[in-house]
C-alpha cells in the first residue's frame, strides 16, 4: 500500500526557535493515524506545515509528499487546490472557526463551490445530504443559522460537515474534542469512526489525549518538543511503551483517593439552600416574567481538610456556585463560614471575610494580571488585609511552598508557564492561609504530567494545611482523585450528591452513569 | 532613575522609533526655546552697561531717569536719545543731536538686545512703512497689520498654544478616565445614568456658551481652559467606560475581589493600566484638538482676547490681507509643525505602551 501522505525529514522553525525537528511521518489512504504530545511538542505546526498554513517568516524543509506530489515548493495555486478538497481540517475551537456573520448554509456553500460549483438546487441538497451525514437533525431547520445559535457540538458537526463537503482523501483534526463536553466529545468521536468507515478516508487526529487515541487509531506518533520519540502500532504502543517519555504520558492518570478526614474535623463551610437565579424582564416597566435558573438549591457542609468535587458539563452552573459561595455573585440562602453567616455581610466586614475562603481559576493565561510582577500578584492580599510579618519574606515563603524558585518573584506572567502561572495563582491565594479554597477547573488547561503535578502540590497542602477545597472539574478521574465527597450539577440542579466512592462505584442518577460512561478511560 | 523592567521595556521600544524620537527632540527643543521667549523676542534689551553698572531690562523696569534722561516713566530703549545717553555714559547733548554726539563720544556703555528685539506686543512704528510689512532686515517674517513683528508673535503663539493644549487636556483626560472607570467598573444604573448625561452634555454647543459667556465675563486663559475641559472630557469616557466594561469580568480582577481587594484599587491597579493603550490613543486627537479650538475659535474671533499672541488671530489676518502671504505661511508652517510633532510623539508612545510589542 503506498503512502497518501508521506513527510521526510520535515524541519520547522520560527527564526532562531526549531519547532518540529527532523520528523518523518506517513499515512496511507483509510489509515487513522495519530499525534499525540504535550503543548509546545509541534504537534500541529508540523500539520500546519504539510499545506504551508504557517505564517511568513517560518523556515520549512524536507519534504512533504501527497500522492506522490511535491507540496511544500507547490505553487500557491496549486496549494489552494489541494487544501479543503484533497486535505481537510478540523481545528479546535469550533466558535472560533466559523465565522460569526454568516449562516451555515452560507458557510457550507462556500466550501463547496470553492473547489466544486454546482448549481443552486443541487447545492442545498448537498448541505442537507453532509448535515444529515454528521448528525444534525432537522438539518433543513438549521440552514439559516448563525453559528451562536448552535450549541459547542453542533458548530464542530458543522465543521466536520464542511470538512467533508468534497470528499477529501485526508482530514486533518487538531485537538477537534478538547473544547467540548465528555458526553459531546464521545459522539464526535463516534462520528468520526463512522465516517471513516464508510467513505474510507484518512484521518491525521492530532491530540493530547491519550484516552482518544487509544480508541481511534491504528498507529501513533509520540511528539516531544518537535521531535518524533516513538512510533507503531496504537496496540502495541499501549501494550508496550519503549520510549521513557510515552510512559511518562501515559502514567500521568491521576489516581488514587484523598485520605479519609477524622469524623470530628469541625466544619468550615455550609449553604443551605443556595440559588442563584437572574431575573428575566421584558417590557417597558421591566417586569419580571420569569427566571434564568443558573443554580438552584444546593446544599452542602465541608469539614476541615475535606475536599468536595462538582461535576458537570458545561452550562450546569458549577461555576455559578462557586462564585456564590464566594460572594463574588449575588445569591439566595445561607452561607455559612467558619460559624459566621456571610450571605448578610457587605463591604469592609465582607472584605476582611475574603482572608479565609480564596479561589483559584481555570485560565492560568487570564487569571494573573499581565501588567504586574509575581511578587506584586503574591503579595497583593498581605496588602489587602495588613498581615503582620515581613512581605518580602512571606512572598518568598509561599513560593517555596508552591514549587517556584523566589527568585522568580521580579518577572512577569507572561514569562512563566501554564503550570507555573498555575502555581503563582494557587500561592496568591495561599498567602493568606485561607481555611477554604475553591479551585475552578484549576488543572483542565493544563498539559496531563503537568496536571498531575497540580494535583500532587494541592494534595501535599491539604495535608499540610488542613484545607477545605470545593474542587469543580469537568474530568472525573480529577475529581476522583482528590475528592470525598461529590456533587454532580446538571442545568443548575444537583442530580446527585454522596461520597465520592459511591458516586463512582454505584451512580444512583442516569445522568451520573452517563457521565461515567462518556469518560473514555 | 528606578524603572520597572516593564518600563524599561517600553522606554527602549520607544527610542526604537525613530521618527517618534525625533520628534520629541525638536519637540522639547521647539518648546524650550519657546519657554525662553523673553530671551529671544523682547522690547527691552537683555542687559545694559550704564557708566560701568549692569542692568536686566527684560526682568526688571527702570525709568528714564536712571539712564539720565529727564522722565520718572520707564525707560524707552529704542529712542535714539536713550541709546545715545546709555551708550556715552549719561552725556547731555545726546537730547539734541543723539547721532552726533554717538559719532564723536567715547562709548562707555553698551546693550544686549535679544535676537528679535521686539516682544510679540510691540507695534514698530520707526521701521514699518506699510502694515502689513515684507519680510526685511528688521522683520524677518515680517510683520502684520499692526506692524507686530511675526516671528515674536509666532514664538510666544508657540508657547501659549502648547501650555493651553496641556493646561486643557490633562484635566479633560483625568476627569474621562475617572468617569469611565465609575460607568463601566460599576455598570447597571450608574452606568445608566451617566450615559443619558454625557448624551445631553455631548449634545450641547459649545460655541454658543462660548458666546454667552464671553458676553458677560472678559474672556481670559483659566476661563477658556474651563470652558474646553468642561466639554473635552467625553473624549475619553465611553473609551476608558468601553474598556473597563470589557476588563471588569477578567479572572485576575475576580481573583482580587476574591482577596478583599477594595474596589477604587482594582480600578486603578488592576484594570486602569490595561485601559492605558486606549487612553494614549485618544490623548494625541485631545491635545490636536484643544489646539485646533483655541486657533479656530481665535480666528473666528471668539477666543482669548486681543492682547494675547495668537495663531488664530495670525491666521485671520492672513485671511484678510490675502496680498501678504507671510502672515498665512507663517500661521500655516506654525500650526502643522507643531501639530505634526505631537502626533509623531503620541504615536511612538502609544506603539510604546502596546502589549504585543511589550510582551513579545
Amino acid at each position: 500500500m503506498s503512502a497518501l501522505l508521506e513527510i521526510s525529514n520535515l524541519n520547522v522553525s520560527f527564526g532562531a526557535m526549531p519547532a518540529v525537528k527532523g520528523v518523518n511521518l506517513h499515512i496511507s489512504a483509510g489509515e487513522t493515524v495519530a499525534i499525540v504530545g504535550e503543548s509546545g511538542s509541534g504537534k500541529s505546526v508540523m500539520a500546519l506545515a504539510t499545506v504551508s498554513l504557517l505564517p511568513d517568516g517560518t523556515h520549512i524543509s524536507g519534504a512533504v509528499k501527497f500522492e506522490g506530489e511535491d507540496l511544500l515548493n507547490a505553487p500557491a495555486k496549486a496549494l489552494r487546490k489541494i487544501r479543503g478538497n484533497e486535505i481537510s481540517f478540523i481545528f479546535q475551537e469550533p466558535m472560533t472557526s466559523l465565522n460569526p456573520l454568516h449562516t451555515i448554509e452560507k458557510q457550507m456553500r462556500e466550501a463547496i463551490s470553492l473547489h466544486h460549483p454546482m448549481p443552486r438546487n443541487a447545492e442545498r441538497a448537498r448541505i442537507l445530504e453532509l448535515l444529515h451525514k454528521v448528525g444534525i437533525l432537522d438539518a433543513e431547520a438549521r440552514l439559516p443559522a448563525y453559528p451562536h445559535q448552535l450549541s459547542g457540538g453542533q458548530r464542530q458537526r458543522v465543521m466536520i460537515a464542511m470538512a467533508l463537503a468534497n470528499r477529501p482523501k485526508l482530514l486533518i483534526a487538531d485537538e477537534p474534542t478538547t473544547a467540548l463536553d465528555v458526553t459531546i466529545q464521545a459522539q464526535i468521536l463516534e462520528l468520526l469512526a463512522d465516517i471513516q468507515r464508510k467513505d474510507g478516508l484518512a484521518i491525521l487526529f492530532i491530540t493530547h489525549d491519550l484516552g482518544i487515541v487509544r480508541h481511534i487509531a491504528d498507529r501513533t506518533y509520540v511528539m516531544k518538543e518537535g521531535e518524533v520519540v516513538e512510533e507503531g502500532n496504537t496496540a502495541e504502543i499501549f501494550a508496550n511503551p519503549a520510549h521513557a517519555y510515552t510512559r511518562k504520558l501515559m502514567d500521568a492518570v491521576p489516581d488514587g483517593t484523598p485520605e479519609p478526614v477524622p469524623e470530628n474535623a469541625p466544619e468550615v463551610i455550609r449553604t443551605e439552600n443556595l440559588r442563584v437565579w437572574f431575573p428575566v424582564q421584558r417590557g417597558l416597566l421591566k417586569r419580571v416574567v420569569g427566571h434564568i435558573k443558573a443554580v438552584n438549591k444546593v446544599d452542602f457542609f465541608l469539614r476541615k481538610g475535606e475536599t468536595l468535587g462538582i461535576v458537570g458539563e458545561s452550562g450546569s452552573g458549577k461555576t455559578t456556585v462557586a462564585l456564590a459561595v464566594l460572594r463574588l455573585i449575588s445569591s439566595d440562602g445561607e452561607i455559612t463560614l467558619l460559624n459566621d453567616r456571610i450571605d448578610t455581610l457587605t463591604g469592609q466586614r465582607l472584605r476582611a471575610k475574603r482572608r479565609d475562603i480564596q479561589i483559584v481559576f481555570q485560565d492560568p493565561f487570564g487569571s494573573l494580571s499581565p501588567r504586574m510582577t509575581v511578587e506584586e500578584i503574591v503579595g497583593e492580599g498581605l496588602t489587602v488585609h495588613k498581615l503582620p510579618g515581613d512581605r518580602s519574606q512571606l512572598v518568598d515563603a509561599t513560593l517555596l511552598e508552591v514549587g517556584l524558585e523566589p527568585s522568580m518573584k521580579t518577572r512577569y506572567p507572561h514569562e512563566f508557564s501554564g503550570g507555573q502561572r498555575q502555581r503563582i495563582a494557587i500561592a496568591r491565594a495561599l498567602i493568606l492561609q485561607p481555611k477554604v479554597l475553591v479551585l475552578d477547573e484549576p488543572t483542565s488547561a493544563l498539559d496531563m504530567t503537568v496536571q498531575l503535578q497540580i494535583i500532587d502540590l494541592l494534595r501535599g497542602l491539604q495535608k499540610r494545611h488542613g484545607l477545605s477545597y470545593i474542587f469543580i472539574s469537568h474530568d472525573l478521574r480529577v475529581v476522583r482523585a482528590l475528592s470525598h465527597k461529590v456533587l454532580v450539577m446538571k442545568d443548575g440542579d444537583v442530580v446527585e450528591t454522596g461520597p465520592a466512592e459511591r458516586t463512582f462505584e454505584a451512580p444512583q442518577s442516569n445522568y451520573t452513569k452517563a457521565l461515567l460512561a462518556a469518560s473514555l478511560r | 532613575m528606578n524603572l520597572s523592567p516593564l518600563n524599561r521595556r517600553r522606554l527602549s521600544n520607544f527610542r526604537a522609533n525613530a521618527r517618534a524620537l525625533w520628534s520629541l527632540r525638536i519637540f522639547l527643543l521647539l518648546f524650550g526655546l519657546s519657554l525662553l521667549a523673553e530671551f529671544i523676542a523682547n522690547d527691552r534689551p537683555l542687559l545694559v552697561s550704564y557708566q560701568g553698572e549692569l542692568y536686566t531690562p527684560f526682568l526688571k523696569s527702570y525709568t528714564d531717569a536712571e539712564f539720565g534722561g529727564d522722565f520718572q516713566t520707564e525707560a524707552q530703549y529704542k529712542d535714539p536719545d536713550m541709546q545715545c545717553l546709555i551708550k556715552t555714559g549719561g552725556l547731555k547733548s545726546c537730547f539734541d543731536d543723539p547721532e552726533g554726539t554717538l559719532k564723536t563720544a567715547e562709548h562707555t556703555g553698551w546693550v544686549l538686545w535679544p535676537l528679535i528685539p521686539y516682544s510679540f506686543n510691540t507695534v514698530d512704528t520707526a521701521n514699518v512703512q506699510t502694515a502689513p510689512g515684507p519680510p526685511d532686515a528688521y522683520h524677518w517674517f515680517g510683520t502684520d497689520d499692526q506692524a507686530r513683528d511675526v516671528g515674536a508673535r509666532i514664538i510666544y503663539g508657540f508657547r501659549i498654544s502648547i501650555l493651553f493644549a496641556f493646561a486643557v487636556t490633562i484635566p479633560s483626560a483625568a476627569l474621562g478616565i475617572l468617569a469611565g472607570a465609575l460607568q463601566g467598573y460599576y455598570g447597571g444604573w450608574v452606568d445608566l445614568l451617566f450615559q443619558r448625561f454625557t448624551e445631553i452634555w455631548g449634545s450641547l454647543n459649545m460655541l454658543y456658551l462660548i458666546i454667552i459667556i464671553a458676553a458677560i465675563f472678559t474672556m481670559n486663559f483659566w476661563i477658556f481652559v474651563g470652558i474646553l475641559v468642561l466639554f473635552g472630557w467625553n473624549a475619553l469616557d465611553n473609551v476608558v467606560r468601553a474598556e473597563f466594561f470589557r476588563a471588569r469580568n477578567f479572572e485576575y480582577v475576580r481573583a482580587a475581589k476574591a482577596l478583599g481587594v477594595r474596589d477604587r484599587t482594582i480600578m486603578f491597579r488592576h484594570v486602569l493600566p490595561n485601559a492605558m493603550v486606549a487612553t494614549l490613543t485618544i490623548m494625541p486627537f485631545m491635545i490636536i484638538g484643544a489646539i485646533g479650538s483655541l486657533t479656530t475659535l481665535d480666528f473666528l474671533g471668539y477666543g482669548l482676547p486681543g492682547s494675547y499672541p495668537s495663531l488664530g488671530e495670525l491666521a485671520l489676518q492672513a485671511k484678510a490681507h490675502i496680498t501678504s502671504p507671510w502672515l498665512a505661511a507663517a500661521a500655516f508652517f506654525t500650526i502643522v509643525t507643531m501639530t505634526s510633532l505631537l502626533v509623531f510623539i503620541f504615536e511612538g508612545i502609544r506603539d510604546a505602551f502596546d502589549p504585543r510589542k511589550v510582551f513579545s
